[in-house]
Formats: C-alpha cells, structure tokens, sequence
C-alpha cells in the first residue's frame, strides 16, 4: 500500500480554507482598485515591500487578496459542475448500462460524439447566448464532463448486471428502477468518487481557460484565470501578476491529481488504465 | 468496405445535423437572435429586413429549416464585427492554423513517444518515475500559462523569441511547443501503458529467440504494435488540438482560427460564433472519416466487426 499522499493532502487543506474563509484571511479588498499603489513587485523583489506580499496589478489590487478569493470561484465552480455533470454522467451509466438495447447504442453514440467534439466550443457559445456567470460556466463544464463518467460507469454497471444478486433481485420481482437504485448504485459509487477526485484537475483546468477566453465569470471578480489574462499584458514589466495565479492552478490541479491516483488505488484498483 | 465507408458517411451527417440543431436553437433560447445578430444601435429599418430574411415572423422549424437551407448553400451569415460573409472569414484564416498544427503534432510525437518507450523499458525505477513526473506535471500546468511562461523565458528574460504574430520560422518555435504539450502528456502515458502490455507478447520472445538485437525488438517489433492504440484515440486529438489553437493562438496573437474563435467570443460576434462551430465540426468529422477509412484499409478486423 502506498504512503497516503501528505503534502497534496496538506496543499489541497490550505486552498479550500482559503476559500472558505477568504474574507477573514485576505489582508485587502479584492475589488477596490488603488491606482497609486499600482504594480507593486513582491516583497523579495526591489521596491516591494510586506504591505503587499505579493505585490499589486495594473490597477492596484493585492494580488494575495485577488489569490485567495480566486481559490473560492475555482473550488466552488469544480464542486458545482462535478455533481451536475458527473451527475448526469452517472445516470446515464446505469441506464444505458443496465437497460442496454438500443438505448445503450443510442447513449452510447452520444458520448462518442461528445469525446470527439470540443466541449470548449459549446461552453464558449453558451457564454455568448446566455451572458457569462457562474450558472453557464457549471453547465458548460459539466458538458465536459458527463460523457467521460458515462462511459466508466456503464461499463461496470455491464460486468454488476450479471451478478448473482441481481438476478436474485430480479426474481423476488423487483422493478428495474429498484434494481438501479438499490442495488446497482451503491455498488459504483467507489467508481464514482474515485471520477470525481481524478477530474477535478479537468474542471479547474477548464474554468481557468474558459475565463482566460473572456466566457468565465465577469470581471472584477476575481479568478485564476482572468487574472493570468489581465496580467499577461504587463508581463515585461509586472511578470508576478500573471505567473502567480498560474503556479496555484498548477500545485491545486497536481495535488488534487496526486490524491486522486491514491485514492484510485485505494478504492478501486481496477481502474488504473484510467 | 463500401457499406463502412456508406455507414461512417451517413453517422458523420446526422452529427453535423445534431450540432448545427444545437447551434441554432441556443442561439434562439435567448430571445431575439436580431439582438445577437446585428450590432447595437442598428437602425430599425435593418431589423425588420433581418426578421424578415431569417423568416423569424414564421415559426421555430420554419426558421431552422431556412438556416440549413442557407448552410446547404455554403452561407452562415454574416459577421457582425467585420461586416463578411463568416464562411469566407473562417477559410481565410485556416491556413494560418495548419501552418503550425502539423509541426504541433511532430513535436509531441518527438517528445511524447519516445519518453513513453523509455518510461516503459525502465519501469518502476527512477527514470520511469521522472518520465511520469513530467507527464503529471504537463497535465496540471496549464497550457494558456505555459504559453504565458514561455513567452516571459525566452522573449522577456532572454530576448531569443518573438513573443507573437506571424513571421519567419522563429516566430513558430513557442506557439508550436505551446500546441504540442497538448498532446504529449497524453502520447507519453498510452504508449508506456501499449508497450507494457506489447512487451509481453509471444512476437517479442519470438524476434528476441531469432537474435534480434535489442533495439530492433523494442524500436521496431513492440513499438510498431504499441502505437495502435495512439493511432485509434485518433479522434480525441483532434479535438485537443482544436481546442489547444484557441488557447495557443489567443496567447500568441497568431491569426488562425483558434484566435478567430477568441475574437468572436470576446466581441460577441454570434454569427461568427456560430459559424465557426458548425464548420469546425465539419473539420473534425471529415478528418475522422478520412483517418477511419485509411484505417479500415489498412486494419481488416475494423471494416469486418
């Protein structure tokens, strides 16, 4: 058995307190905009100093403040599209999987047109035809996600079907939506939570790049993403504005990944091709 | 194989026609699709002319089956921002982004295979591990920052590259390592996971029996089969890198599609918008389809099954 993973474990700790008690934790507004303190390096840089840790953007934001505040729009996007997509993708498993026929092909050509279509472009026309927001983004993300989840589930609920308890279920007259409820259900959740952990990465990836394109969540609130688009302008003469957000993405999305493979093995070790 | 390639065409055809039905129908969710179409503060006289046009007085399937008539007929509308026809927007920027696509796709195979095989010939010790880092690391980073990284190295910092725009072959060096890393965390996991299960095959104890040397059984024998897998997952890489040229062109101010599709969402170009998707969509499937049917020629148990 492998060592449970500490430091993701730890990293993963530190960002979701961020979010939840950002107002507590960030030493400025994340908002109001100070034009005279503009563009202030971090501390360790010259001119910097511990007023702003981090320094300031073009329009005089501390960028820590902006940071913590950033991981609360991450995590509860990620959270939010994971059910509703992963959700989706779940029943859609057992359905196809456990009723199969033409259902199951029918389902089935759907998610792999959905791996074969960008999700990214309908998550952008969403963000046009609707107008950016918290509810586009999560139903755009969970585009992303359903078909994905789909596919895994349904081929365990193949392999569940023929079961012994299934049949006897199915014997002492059970309805096949019982079937599904109390007897297939349980038995993927480890598959489910296992899906869930391993694609959180995918969602925050996707959040950052969907607000890097402009069809995130509208300024000023801030978020990783955007602010890695505001800050790549100045990034000859105020490179921290954009490459720190960048770098917490990449410690939340590998961590959350590290934990995610542990938590596989742990669970469901089966699912290692994944 | 004429009934594949009939069965693969008429599949292609009912999914363009799914996504166009999607298209149509977000656009009209909303309200007036005038209100996307034209650009604000348009005269009223316009407005009647376009509801008229779009045959918006009739009703919704009336609507839609004059939008695919239109589309039959090679016309998407026309962009708001630069006042032309979509269709001919879109195909004057397509060269730009296959301009950089194919040596996107050489770079990560140059990359990715490679430390694929080496992670596989090494595994469980140091060199299978740093390999894994790096593909763990390559897919939590990403990619718009990674673009955004390289540009402050080498164009910043060290003043080697041109951070941007079109130009001679220096101007490809960054936007084509940004496209490619879309691809090579995920070349570099399948073909170490194709080559531990080829490089128990009965062929490879076989090839080492006759004497082969080491290298032949491993670059030739197991890699050879290692890369089917690679090659069926064809598909999802096509659609990464549609979506790669977004943010890499985005990044990099390269006139392509990818930054045409940028544009759009940013200056709420919906006609644009809409165009882009439908005829991207043809892309794919069209690419799909060809690489399908080469594959069936090549591969007879697919045509068969």
């Amino acid at each position: 058995m492998r060592r449970a993973p500490w430091i993701p474990i730890c990293l993963i700790s530190i960002m979701v307190c961020m979010a939840l008690f950002a107002p507590l934790l960030a030493p400025y507004s994340p908002i109001d905009q100070a034009l005279r303190e503009k563009l202030i390096p971090p501390f360790w840089m010259e001119g910097g100093g511990m007023s702003h840790i981090l320094g300031t953007d073009a329009f005089g934001r501390d960028v820590l403040s902006r940071l913590i505040y950033g991981a609360r729009v991450s995590l509860l996007v990620a959270l939010l599209a994971l059910i509703a997509g992963g959700g989706v993708g779940l029943v859609i498993g057992i359905v196809a999987g456990y009723i199969g026929g033409a259902l199951d092909n029918l389902l089935m050509r759907l998610v792999d047109a959905a791996f074969t279509f960008p999700a990214i472009l309908f998550a952008l026309l969403l963000a046009v035809t609707m107008g950016q927001g918290i509810g586009t983004l999560v139903i755009a993300i969970s585009l992303l996600l359903w078909a994905s989840f789909a596919r895994v589930i349904r081929g365990e609920v193949l392999t569940l079907r023929q079961r012994d308890f299934v049949a006897l279920a199915k014997v002492r007259g059970c309805s096949s939506l019982r079937i599904m409820l109390t007897h297939i259900l349980p038995n993927v959740l480890n598959t489910f939570l296992v899906l869930v952990t391993l694609n959180i990465g995918v969602v925050i990836i996707a959040e950052a790049s969907l607000s890097f394109l402009g069809a995130g969540i509208p300024p000023p609130t801030p978020t990783w993403g955007l602010m890695i688009s505001e800050g790549r302008g100045r990034i000859a003469d105020a490179w921290w504005v954009a490459l720190i957000p960048g770098i917490a993405i990449t410690l939340l999305v590998l961590s959350v990944n590290l934990f995610g493979d542990w938590l596989r093995d742990r669970l469901d070790p089966q699912l290692r091709q994944l | 194989m004429k009934r594949y390639i009939v069965h693969r065409l008429l599949q292609g055809v009912v999914l363009l026609f799914l996504v166009a039905a999607i298209v149509f129908f977000l656009g009209r969710l909303t309200g007036n699709p005038v209100d996307l179409m034209l650009p604000e503060g348009s005269p009223p006289e316009d407005r009647v002319a376009m509801t008229q046009a779009l045959g918006l007085d009739g009703s919704l399937l009336h609507q839609f089956l004059i939008f695919i008539g239109n589309a039959l007929h090679g016309d998407l509308g026309m962009s708001i921002r630069m006042r032309e026809p979509t269709v001919d927007v879109f195909f004057s920027r397509l060269p730009n982004t296959l301009a950089i696509i194919p040596w996107a796709i050489l770079f990560a195979v140059a990359v990715g295979i490679p430390l694929g095989v080496v992670a596989a010939l090494n595994r469980g010790n140091i060199v299978d591990r740093a390999a894994g880092a790096v593909a763990v690391l390559g897919i939590a980073t990403p990619s718009f920052w990674l673009g955004v990284v390289l540009i402050f190295v080498f164009s910043v910092q060290l003043g080697w590259l041109p951070s941007g725009r079109m130009g001679g072959p220096d101007h490809y060096v960054l936007p084509v390592i940004t496209l490619g890393s879309f691809l090579i965390a995920g070349f570099m996991r399948l073909v170490r996971s194709s080559m531990l299960d080829v490089m128990g095959g009965e062929f490879v104890k076989l090839a080492r029996i006759k004497g082969l040397s080491e290298a032949a059984v491993v670059w030739k024998h197991c890699l050879r089969n290692a890369l089917i897998p690679v090659l069926t997952l064809w598909g999802v890489f096509v659609g990464n890198l549609i979506t790669g040229a977004i943010v890499t062109e985005t990044v990099f101010a390269w006139p392509g599609i990818g930054r045409l599709t940028y544009e759009a969402v940013i200056y709420r170009d919906f006609p644009l918008l809409q165009a882009i998707i439908i005829l991207k969509a043809m892309l794919i499937l069209s690419i799909n389809l060809a690489v399908d049917i080469l594959y069936a020629y090549v591969d007879p148990r697919i045509r068969l099954a």
